[in-house]
Order: structure tokens, then sequence, then C-alpha cells
């Protein structure tokens, strides 16, 4: 009896001590190989980024020119002055704008400069004097008695990073400087809504992050229209000539492109990279087929169906197979001979002067009507040498629109200098600076948070070191934008939030995120059942008889002392 | 493919219908399933060798023209001066000099095993330097994609084919540009290049994207570097082989979606000139079929002194006249591509047709029409070869009716052949033969065909079993030693009177072959179920019978007593002794 009970106890320990092996070793080393590896993400820094407070900060400096100000208003002079908005756009999004205004009066040679006879030229003339850095904007109050302006202009905008502001007649005498400031305050607004960030162009540019209020429809219909900010963008002037046996076009592509569009770039050179190509496409036909309006004896084309014509063109028009920067298109359409001359009508049925047409991120296209070479007789082909200026004119223009360069039109009073060869004033290229930065800051939180939550959710992906550096140099680059923003720099700013974005994309779209998505649990199961299932049910079932018989025995010994 | 193949294997279905016109006895005609494919092949349209076609004198009315199709030789110098071809149409341009150049033509040979071989080429000649770095971006008839290509990785040389099926040289001859099945990829990088081998990891991805090709599955399994067989084609400095690369993927399958992007990259695409022809549902049905895109640089004039980027594209495609001739040997433009030209492309300045008439120079085998005054001469692959030429730039090739539908008619009639190809699971193949066999002989008709997979569902029960392909059929007349009666309507007994008589002489003879069983790879229908049942089953015997001897309790027991001894204690028992 002894001997069967030491054989028993023996039997139970080492069901015992297999049941303990398996625990002990078993599972943590299932664990520990079936685990997926995963670098340590900063999550707090990241979810503190899903709550964006963004702060921009802009300079502007004050000048007061002779007789603009009084003597015991001077003596106050120089003064710095902080004006703050917040403006709450959604529950995770916050918006604060800081005008740092500094106040002070002309020097002997800015005095100098605004006696020079036009705005133009004081402008050119007090650019040599001192440049103004990036974002920031020199405001020049000159007295109502200054040639500068003409008699109905009240502002005067330059090419550079100044205005030239006319201070009002009641204003001359016996104020305070504090009434002197209140009364400059709308103008001042204005100008800078204008030269500056405003309001619409922000919240526009944060469209990644905030849904927009619809309702604003115009709003949303500009905001669309632009390109997506990114670090580069290719652009392609493609010649559709859709009838090569009538036609034998050349154009100077290549000269035109040094005249009209590389200044412009060069200039844009900050905010991305860009590159040209040209082509010409023969047999590229509109996907619609023009009506023929016998009163002006052409052929027109019809607003609501110039939606139909891009896509069978886009088909022709390839890929770009050296980069996967976003393409800009303007294509140049030269109508065949039978369908010639077309015109582009608009809602009101007249014809649109410039002929032209374009398509949000996606680019333009012009037609250009070729009837003035046929002459008297035609002999097929026609040679036709394209006017370059007439077409880049407005290819030009809608670049600028294409790539965001807002031309909102000034208020009233409001004079806005011409475009220099450059195609773009300073001014305008800060307004693009800041939206893109915003819009870069947006859209790299907005990966980032994504990414992160996908992490989150979906255990089964690998993280990799490298995603893991990724992340954390987006998250870097994203405080530094923030911060230089908050700063002022908006160069910098501009700068860190392109890398950024860089950092964030990559790591979103690492392929190694997708190597072990795939991997169900009904796989696993099938995997697993013939392992577990005959190891775990005989353990289970002795653990069981184990505790019954430790229960029996307990209440057994229980019964006695009773 | 798989699909392909099944239905091919399991539903094959062929009749043969062989008229047997003299001493039906001693032949004998089998149908196996052998594994090489019996060509009907008449000796006796053996063609006339090319030494004699050049003794022969040259039909006054017939001009010559010279052409460059490989290196002309000296040779070909008495015939420059025969050149008496229409004068250029085409106005001089008053207008800047182009720097780019566009030719198209098209080669049509009849084969000697009754094929066609078609041969596009399309070249763009284009003066400019993609070398070292400098940057190319306005384009014209160059393509803008390849152009991209060509800056970004630094490529000297590419060259890329696509083909679909095997070049067989012993029945067609030698191709003009030959290729291997599957996609092909060689290129020559430039000198500055340092990374050779990301730059062609990288440039793989990319073309596989223009061409719709899986080339991104060149890796460095598949490339090689070889240092003699692959010199550049075009003028090079570069001869060291570290910078080519060379890789091929014989599986990869070409079809539409490859042409479609090889046709885009023509300066008038699919919409004039001989590209017209490319309609994919028509090339692909084909015997043969290859495109091919080369780019090198090559000199400009004699002296080189200038060079220019050449883009030759090429397309060879072998038409099986068979598959689609409904036994006549005719073969025709519309018949084969579907479409007639109407018009050269107008970029190109120059745009021809040869059809090789070498081997038929008095029209003895086939006759052409329209007729052509045009001839030319050209030595290609060391053979000197005879022309007709059709310019297509000149409006009087089109004729009044303005369209060229070229079409061949051969003279010969030897046979008949028809033959339906099956389609997937929707119908068999059909093979007819006319045959004239001769006296005392055997003729084997044999067919290859694959072993292959169905879909698990389309299997009989009993698959093992194997998959049957009906009885071929020979019909045929034989002649009667007795003169038959004719007339039908007279009294005979029934057993004589089913076939209808025709001639008195003969009488009519079908005879049907066994059919065929044929065993399909059998797939094991419970595999997966097996593989779970054995896992399970050897780590529940192994676990279990492990687990049982440790946590069994053992005891001692009295061992039991041996059977003799039991007996001997029942019988004890029965007789009231004790037992042992």
């Amino acid at each position: 009896m002894a001997t069967t009970e030491v054989e028993r106890r023996r039997g139970q320990l080492a069901a015992l001590s297999i049941a303990a092996v398996v625990i002990i070793v078993g599972v943590p080393l299932w664990w520990r190989t079936t685990e997926t590896y995963r670098a340590w993400l900063p999550v707090s820094q990241i979810k503190e980024l899903a709550k964006l407070q963004l702060q921009l900060s802009a300079d502007v400096e004050v000048v007061f020119a002779r007789g603009t100000v009084t003597p015991e208003q001077q003596k106050k002079v120089p003064l710095t002055l902080s004006q703050d908005e917040e403006h709450i756009v959604d529950e995770k999004t916050a918006l604060w704008y800081r005008y740092e205004t500094r106040y002070r009066t002309a020097t002997i040679m800015e005095e100098d400069a605004l006696n020079q006879p036009t705005a133009a030229e004081a402008d050119l003339s007090l650019h040599t004097l001192s440049e103004s850095p990036c974002g920031s904007l020199v405001v020049y109050v000159i007295p109502e008695s200054s040639p500068l302006l003409l008699q109905d202009v009240n502002v005067y905008i330059g090419q550079r990073r100044t205005a030239f502001l006319r201070v009002g007649t009641q204003m001359r005498v016996g104020r305070t400087l504090e009434q002197l400031l209140a009364h400059l305050e709308p103008q001042l607004k204005q100008v800078l809504q204008l030269m500056s960030f405003s309001h619409a162009d922000i919240t526009a540019a944060l469209s990644d992050r905030v849904r927009l209020i619809p309702g604003n429809k115009g709003g949303i219909a500009d905001s669309m229209r632009a390109f997506k900010s990114s670090p580069g963008y290719e652009i392609t002037f493609s010649l559709l000539n859709p009838d090569p046996k009538s036609h034998r076009v050349h154009w100077d592509i290549e000269g035109a492109v040094q005249t009209y569009i590389q200044p412009l770039l060069t200039k844009l050179a900050p905010v991305a990279n860009f590159s040209i190509d040209s082509q010409t496409l023969y047999y590229a036909m509109l996907g619609v087929n023009p009506r023929f309006d016998s009163s002006r004896s052409a052929y027109t084309l019809n607003v609501d169906s110039l939606a139909h014509v891009i896509n069978p063109v886009e088909a022709r028009l390839g890929s770009n197979a050296a980069s996967s920067n976003p393409v800009l298109n303007f294509l140049l359409y030269i109508p065949d001979a039978h369908h010639s001359p077309l015109y582009i009508h608009d809602h009101k049925k007249q014809e649109v002067p410039s002929n032209a047409f374009h398509s949000p991120r996606w680019g333009g296209i012009m037609v250009y009507n070729v009837n003035g070479f046929y002459g008297s007789e035609v002999v097929y082909p026609v040679d036709i040498n394209i006017n370059m200026a007439k077409v880049m004119g407005v290819f030009l223009a809608q670049l600028r629109l294409l790539l965001g360069v807002q031309s909102s039109s000034p208020p009233p009073g409001f004079l806005v200098a011409p475009c220099s060869s450059t195609g773009l004033a300073d001014w305008e290229l800060d307004r693009l600076m800041w939206s893109r930065s915003v819009e870069n800051v947006a859209t790299a939180t907005t990966t980032i948070t994504s990414l992160a939550q996908l992490l989150d959710q979906i255990s089964n992906i690998v993280i990799n070191d490298n995603i893991a550096q990724q992340v954390s140099s987006a998250v870097t680059s994203l405080q530094l934008a923030v911060a230089e923003l908050e700063a002022g720099n908006l160069g910098f700013a501009l700068q860190y939030s392109k890398e950024a974005i860089l950092a964030s994309e990559r790591a979103f779209f690492d392929p190694s995120l997708l190597h072990l998505l795939y991997f169900p649990d009904d796989q696993k199961f099938a995997i697993y059942i013939p392992i577990f299932l005959p190891m775990c049910v005989p353990i289970l079932l002795s653990l069981l008889k184990i505790l019954s018989e430790a229960r029996q025995k307990h209440r057994e010994k229980h019964a006695k002392k009773e | 493919m798989a699909a392909y193949r099944c239905s091919y294997s399991a539903v094959l279905l062929i009749l043969c219908i062989c008229s047997v016109s003299t001493a039906i006895d001693s032949e004998e005609t089998t149908l196996t399933g052998a594994h090489h494919v019996g060509e009907v092949d008449n000796t006796q349209t053996a063609t006339e060798t090319g030494e004699q076609t050049t003794e022969q004198p040259v039909v006054e009315e017939r001009r010559w023209e010279a052409i460059d199709v490989e290196e002309a030789t000296p040779g070909d110098s008495d015939i420059d001066e025969k050149d008496t071809s229409a004068p250029e149409t085409i106005v001089p341009l008053t207008v800047p000099q182009l720097k780019d150049d566009f030719q198209e033509e098209l080669v049509i040979r009849p084969l000697h095993s009754g094929d066609i071989y078609a041969s596009f080429q399309f070249r763009t000649l284009w003066e400019t330097d993609f070398m070292k770095g400098n940057k190319v971006s306005h384009y014209r008839l160059f393509p803008k994609s390849l152009g991209q290509v060509i800056s970004k990785f630094s490529v000297q040389e590419l060259h890329i084919s696509f083909t679909q099926g095997y070049w067989r040289t012993m029945q067609w001859g030698q191709p003009f540009l030959p290729s291997p099945p599957g996609a092909e990829l060689w290129v020559w990088f430039q000198d500055s290049v340092t990374d050779v081998d990301g730059m062609w990891k990288e440039l793989t991805n990319v073309l596989s994207g223009i061409f719709c090709a899986s080339l991104n599955f060149i890796d460095s399994t598949n490339t090689v570097q070889p240092s003699a067989s692959f010199k550049p084609l075009g003028i090079s400095n570069v001869t060291d082989h570290r910078f080519l690369r060379y890789a091929t993927l014989p599986r990869e399958i070409v079809c539409t979606e490859n042409l479609t992007p090889w046709k885009k990259l023509l300066p008038c695409g699919s919409k004039a000139g001989l590209a017209v022809l490319l309609k994919s549902e028509k090339l692909f049905h084909s015997s043969f079929h290859s495109e091919a895109v080369h780019i090198r640089p090559v000199c400009q004039d004699l002296l080189c002194k200038t060079t220019s980027w050449e883009l030759r594209q090429t397309l060879n495609v072998v038409f099986d006249l068979h598959t689609s001739g409904q036994g006549k040997r005719e073969w025709s433009l519309f018949k084969m591509f579907s479409r007639t030209l109407t018009e050269a492309c107008p970029l190109a300045s120059s745009s021809k047709i040869y059809i090789d008439i070498t081997d038929n120079p008095q029209w003895e085998q086939f006759e052409l029409s329209p007729a052509t005054p045009l001839l030319s001469q050209a030595l290609v692959l060391g053979d000197r070869r005879t022309f007709s030429v059709y310019d297509l730039t000149q409006q009087i090739t089109f004729g009044t009716v303005r369209s060229l539908n070229l079409l061949i008619r051969w003279k010969s009639n030897e046979g008949y052949i028809h033959y339906q190809p099956s389609k997937d699971r929707v119908r068999p193949h059909l093979l007819e033969m006319l045959i004239q066999l001769p006296p005392n002989s055997v003729t084997e008709v044999t067919v290859q065909f694959e072993r292959a997979l169905l879909k698990w569902t389309e299997y009989t029960p009993d698959p093992n079993h194997g998959f049957y392909v009906g009885s071929s059929v020979i019909s045929s007349l034989v002649p009667s030693i007795a003169a038959m009666d004719t007339n039908s309507t007279l009294e005979r007994p029934l057993f004589s009177s089913f076939f209808p008589c025709k001639e008195e002489s003969s009488y009519f003879v079908r005879i049907y072959t066994e059919p065929l069983l044929v065993n399909l790879p059998t797939p094991d229908f419970s595999m997966p179920y097996n593989v779970i049942c054995l896992t399970c089953t050897v780590v529940a015997v192994g676990y279990g019978s492990l687990y049982n001897l440790l946590t069994r309790s053992f005891q001692i027991e009295e061992p039991s007593p041996g059977l003799a001894k039991r007996i001997a204690n029942v019988i004890r028992k029965v007789r009231g002794v004790p037992p042992l």
C-alpha cells in the first residue's frame, strides 16, 4: 500500500513538473519566438503633436517719415507693441497669430529714399538700403503731401517687403501717439492681411487636419486649386498636334522656358525643387467633339464639356519615369484643320479671351488657333511658328495659380506694384512660405499620428529600427518647425517642415511595414492546434485530477477533525 | 496558360480525314500520342537559291532602288546607278533644321514552311547628347519617358526585348533580329556611374513600369556581366564589362499590355503609318511574336564628328497560314492585320514596305498584287536578297482606292489542311487534312500534347481512370475491282447501299481509330487533411506516451500464471483438488 502511495505521489509530481516546465519554459519561449519586433516610438511626443498649437509670429516695422509725427509723439518712439490673436479651429487645433510691431522714425537715408519721384523707385532704393528678413514687413507712414502716391491711392504695396501708407489729414496735429496708432490700426491690419499670412490662407493650409466647414464654397475651390505641398514638382509642357499632316508646328520651348519660367522658379527655389520637360505629341485628340457654331463660323468648346477633355489626353502624356513628384501639365493644343478655329466658351457663352483653362491640381490647357497661317491658298502641311510670348503669358498665370501664389484682389485704395521680371514679389513668396510651412506641419503631424495609431491598432506589424528612426527624426523636425514658426524664422520653419514631411512619408510608406501584415487567426490555429491540443489536454486533465484529489483530502481531514 | 493547356489535353479531339487514292491495303495511317510533330512536308516545292536569282536578267520595267538594310557592300554600287526612283515630294523646310528624324519600314518574307514573317522597324535618330550629366529635357520625336530614363540612369546603351514563342531556325531560317523567349534586357552604363548595381536595380524597376512587364523581378540572382559576348553595338569607348548588366526572364509572358506602351513610344502612335497594322488581337494570334527596343549612340556621318542617339523599335511576327487560311494559300495585309494602309506617318522621312522575292524572281511560286516596279537588293545575314519595294510616301503607291492591301497568292496548291484550335472549355481542337498518299508507304500523323492539371472541380469522380480522346477518322475513296452500279434507285441489299456512289471505279471507306485514353496528372485531393492528421497523430502519440510513462503510477503485480497452469487449475477445480 505504501509503495502504491509513493508511486501515486511520484506521478502527481511528474504531472506538476511537466505543467511547470510548460508554463515556465514553454510559454515564454513560444511568446519570445513568435513575437514581432517593435522598436520604441516616441508615442508621448506624437500624442502631444496630435494636439497642435501653432503660433505664427511676424515682425512688422512701422517707420514714420518726416512730417507724420509731432515732436511730442516722436519722443515716445521707438516703441514696441505686440498683438495676439487666437483662433480655435477645432478641438485639436488652435492657432495663435502674433504681430510684433516696432514703431520708429525714419533715418536720414530712408528719408532720402522716400524723396524719390515715384513709389517704385523709392521701393527700390529702400531695398538697397536694407534688406528685411524673410517673413518680416516694413510699413512706411508717409505724409499726405508726399508725391509718391497718386491722388486716390492710400496704400502702395511694393515688390519687396515694403508698403507705403499715407496718413490722413485729420491726424496732423494735437493728438497723442496712441490716438495716431489707433487711427493707423485698421489700414495696417489690411496691409498685414495682404502681405503676410491671413486667417483664410492658414485654415486652407490646414485642410489636411481640419475638415473644412461646408458652405464656404468659393474658399474650398480656391484651396483645392493649388497643388499640395511637395518637396519637388515636375513641370511638363506638351505640344499636342492632332494633325501632323496639315500642320508642321515649331515651338522654341527651350528659349521660352529660359525667358519666362526659369526666373519664377529660381525665386521659388526655397519652397520646392522644380524640373522642366517638354514633349511633342502627335495625333493626340481631345476627348470631346467641339460643336460648330455657324453664327461665328467657328468651333466651340463649352465650359461643361471641358471636364471630359483631359482624360483621353492624359493617357498619352505619360508619367515621369525619373521621379515621383507631382507633375504640372501644361498643354498647348493646336486644333486640326477641320476643327479650326476652336474657341472655349464660358458660362455666358462668351469666348474666353485667353482661350485657355486650367484643371485644379493637374495643369492647364491652351488652345492655339492657327488659321492665320493658312494664307490665301493652303498647301498642306503648313509651317507654323508659335508665338511663345503669348503662350507663356497664359501658362505663367496658370502656374502661379496652381502653385498657390494667390493674388487676392486688394481692398479699395490699395495699389499693388506690377510684377517684376521674376513674376513674383518678395511678399508673395513670404505668403506662400507661411501657408506651405503650416501645410507641411499639418500634413506631417497627420501622417505621424495616423502611423502611430495604425501601429498601435495592428500589433502584427513589425517596426524596424529604421522606421523608428524616421519617426523620431520627423517628430524632432516637427517640433523644430513649430518652434521656428513661433520665433518668426520663416525660412528655417519651412526647411524643418519639409524635412518632417519627408521623414514621415518615408516611415509611413516603408515596405517593411507590410511584411507580416497578413497573418489571419485561422491559419494560426491551424498551425498551433496539432501541437497544443495533444499537449495541453493531458496536462489540464491531470492538474484537474490533482486538484480534486487535494480537495478530497482536505475535506476528509476536515471531517476527521470534527 | 495552365488552363489553356488543360483543355488542350483534356478535350483533345482530332479528326483526320485522309483521302487515299491508290493501294489502300499497303498503307497504314496511325494516330499516336508521341512526342514529335510530323510535318506534312513537300520537298518538291524546294525553292531556288539566291545565287540563281542574282544571275537572272532583270526585267526591264522594274526599277532598282538602293537601300541599306545591313551594311551594303561595294558590289552594290552598280545598283545605285540604276536608281531612278521618283523625286522627293517633300518641300524643303523654311524653318530651323530639325535635329531628329524618323523612319519606318516593314519587311515581309514568305518562309519555306509556308508561314509569313513580318518584321517592323521604326527608327528615331536624334542629334543630342545624353552623356556626362547633360540635362536633356525637350523632346520632339524621341519619347520623353525613355529620354528621362537615359539621362537619369546614365545609360550608354539599352536593349530590351519581349518575345512570345520560339524562333524555329530549322523551318524559318534566320530572323533579322534574334531574341530569346521571354524578356531580355541588357544595358551598358556610362563609365561615370559609380554604383552600377544600384542603378541597374532602379532602372529595371522603372522599365517594368514603362513596359508593364515584370522586369522588377530582375535581381542579382538572374543578372550576369558577360565579358566577351555582349559588346556595345553603338559607338562607345567603354568596353569594361563592369558597366554591363544582362538579364533574361524566360517566364515573362508577352501580351497586349506590353504592346500598348511600346506603340506609345512611336511618334505617330498607332494612328498613322505602318503602326496602324499593329492590332494586338491579330499580332498575338501568331506563332512567334517579338518586340524590342534598342537605344544606342550612333555616328551621324562617315567621319563620326557628331553623334546622335538612335532609338530602334522592332517588332517581328510570324503568322501561321494554316490556322487562318481555310486551306487556301493566300496572304494579304488585311487578312493578317485586319487593316489596310492608307498613308505613311507624316513625321517619317521614309516609310517603306519590302517584300522578299528572292526565291520567286519570275513569279512562279506566288504573285504579288498590286505589282510594284521598284526593286531593291540588300545583303542580309551574308545573303544577297531581292525585295519588291512599296514607298508609302508616294501617293501613287496607294492607287485609286487610296488604300494599300498587299496580296500574296501562291500558285501551287498541294493538300488541304483545316485546323481549328480549341477554346478553353468551349470547343475542342479540329484538324482536317486532305492528303494524297503514295503507294506502299507508311504515313504517320502525330500530335504533341502536354499533360496539365485541371481545375480541381473538373476532375471526374474516378480521375485515375484517365480521360478519353475520341477516335480519329479516315475517310477515303478506294478503287474497286469490280465496277459499281451508280444508280442508287435500283433495288439492292440494304447493307450495300448506305454510302452513295459517285464513281463506278471506287467505293467509299471510313475508318475509325482506337480512342485514346490519356492519363492526366491527378493531385492528391486529401493532402492537407492528411498532413494535419499525421502531424496530430505523431505529436499525440509521442507526447502522450511520454506523458503517460511519467505520470502513471506503477505497482508490482504478481506475475500471472502461465496458460498450462491455468488450464491445469481449472481441471483441478472441477476435480475438486486445490489449485497449484
